[in-house]
């Protein structure tokens, strides 16, 4: 318990809260790392699953993506990316580059296969009504398919995200900032209140991540819930 | 940058040299993936029963188990070192914590998905609640279960090169140790030997669950797809 009583001073302490290594830069580091790596996840992921899912081609991509994405150690593929960087452009080699180019692959495969799923779960007979009302493919896909799969994806992108600010923690095993720093440095030098305090820090982190996501899909639900009522009401049946 | 290493041989070499140490790590590996998800197993099963028997703890208890589950592994194997060291115990701490929502979320939807007609059938030819349980339920919620299991064994597999950190990681040791003296083969026979275990095992799992649940070959379908992810 004196461990935890310490790491607790340690995070009320001010001179933790200010200069590079302070909580506020530390934590817009992780935020920053996070926020570009599901961006960029899910500028990949949902055009190929919203493409996937409407033309029903390439299916056993997103099968195999889903598979092996659960497989990969994060660890593994953040040192791989580091010394990747490290060979083809040595000077971005520390944080930025290569986690966020871990991130981005960790975090595709959750919103690939949700909004694949998503999209292929609106009712066969709904989108071929949809197509026999003369509504092209472009319509079927933004004003049918989009919105009936948006909380899969929205829970997909929730599940890459929390991923995402997890594994960004083990950005500071090579050489990046984050607040995994703490906990790196807390180890190396054997500062157990350090490491606790870090450690807390990135689980609060976490689970804000979490809270705030579910609540935005909460929010998001009525509105999508009465676009899919609207859809089926358009089309004058009841989806499945 | 392999400058750093003392006339580095090339990467074939160097695996072969160390066939050894990787095998070790290896058993290592293997034996952190079976205690944690044993022990998670030990502790779902029941967690889950209380959730399918009393309906209301069911949003606590994965309320519970979903909180562990979002904490960062580095974190949690970090946060334990100073009250259990630099041991398997903080290893199998964390990685247990991990197993449970998995388990728990699966064996529950496997046994609410049990049919009330086969519940009624047993029940009027005589079976106490234990034997239902047993006998039909827990069978019948096999293929569910088994869809756990491979998740959280794959996962563990993944989780276990972070506890390198604490010295516990099996073949993450060797991504650990590439990293200190930047020699990328090392490194990459670790992360990818960690892969494709966590391939074999998730591949090893199917076949097993197939074998011990005959009754489920007669849906045979071409295509299965993916299920969605998350709460």
């Amino acid at each position: 318990m004196h461990t935890l009583v310490q790491a607790l001073k340690w995070l009320v302490d001010g001179s933790h809260w200010s200069g590079f290594d302070g909580i506020p830069v530390r934590t817009l580091e992780h935020v920053e790392i996070s926020v570009a790596a599901v961006a960029i996840a899910a500028a990949v992921a949902i055009p190929l699953g919203l493409f996937i899912g409407h033309t029903r081609r390439f299916q056993f991509l997103a099968v195999s993506v889903a598979n092996v994405g659960r497989s990969i150690p994060s660890f593994g593929i953040l040192s791989i990316a580091y010394v990747i960087v490290l060979k083809v452009a040595p000077g971005f080699a520390f944080g930025f580059v290569p986690t966020v180019t871990a991130l981005v692959l960790l975090g595709i495969p959750p919103i690939l296969t949700n909004t694949y799923v998503g999209v292929q779960n609106v009712d066969a007979d709904t989108v071929e009504a949809a197509r026999g009302m003369g509504m092209s493919e472009r319509q079927v896909l933004l004003g049918l398919e989009v919105p009936m799969a948006t909380r899969l994806m929205m829970a997909g992108i929730r599940t890459s995200s929390v991923t995402v600010v997890a594994t960004a923690t083990l950005s500071a095993l090579i050489g990046g900032g984050t607040l995994g720093r703490y906990i790196v440095d807390g180890f190396a030098q054997s500062d157990n209140p350090k490491l606790v305090a870090g450690s807390i820090l990135v689980a609060v982190l976490a689970i804000l991540t979490e809270l705030i996501l579910g609540r935005v899909d909460r929010v998001l639900a009525p509105r999508t819930a009465s676009r899919g009522a609207w859809a089926r009401r358009r089309l004058g049946r009841q989806a499945a | 940058m392999n400058g750093l290493v003392a006339a580095p041989p090339t990467s074939w070499e160097w695996i072969w040299d160390h066939r050894d140490t990787i095998g070790q790590l290896f058993v290592q590996h293997v034996q952190l993936t079976a205690i944690a998800v044993a022990i998670g197993l030990a502790i779902s099963i029941p967690l889950s029963l209380l959730a399918y028997r009393y309906g209301v703890t069911y949003a606590p208890i994965t309320w519970f188990t979903g909180l562990l589950y979002t904490i960062p592994s580095l974190a949690l194997f970090a946060a334990l070192t100073p009250f259990t060291g630099l041991s398997v115990k903080t290893a199998e701490i964390g990685l247990v914590s991990y197993t449970l929502l998995i388990l728990v979320r699966n064996i529950v939807v496997g046994l609410r998905s049990v049919p009330d007609d086969v519940k009624e059938a047993a029940r009027g030819m005589g079976y106490t609640r234990r034997q239902l349980l047993w006998r039909v339920e827990f069978p019948l919620a096999m293929p569910a279960i088994a869809a756990g299991i491979r998740v959280a064994t794959v996962s563990t597999i993944g989780l276990i090169t972070v506890a390198a950190l604490i010295g516990k990681g099996g073949l993450g040791q060797l991504i650990v140790e590439g990293l200190r003296i930047l020699y990328p083969t090392e490194i990459l026979t670790g992360a990818l030997a960690s892969l494709v275990f966590a391939l074999a095992a998730d591949a090893l799992l199917l076949w097993a669950e197939r074998a011990l649940t005959p009754w489920t070959r007669v849906r045979v379908r071409a295509f299965v797809p993916p299920r969605p992810v998350g709460r």
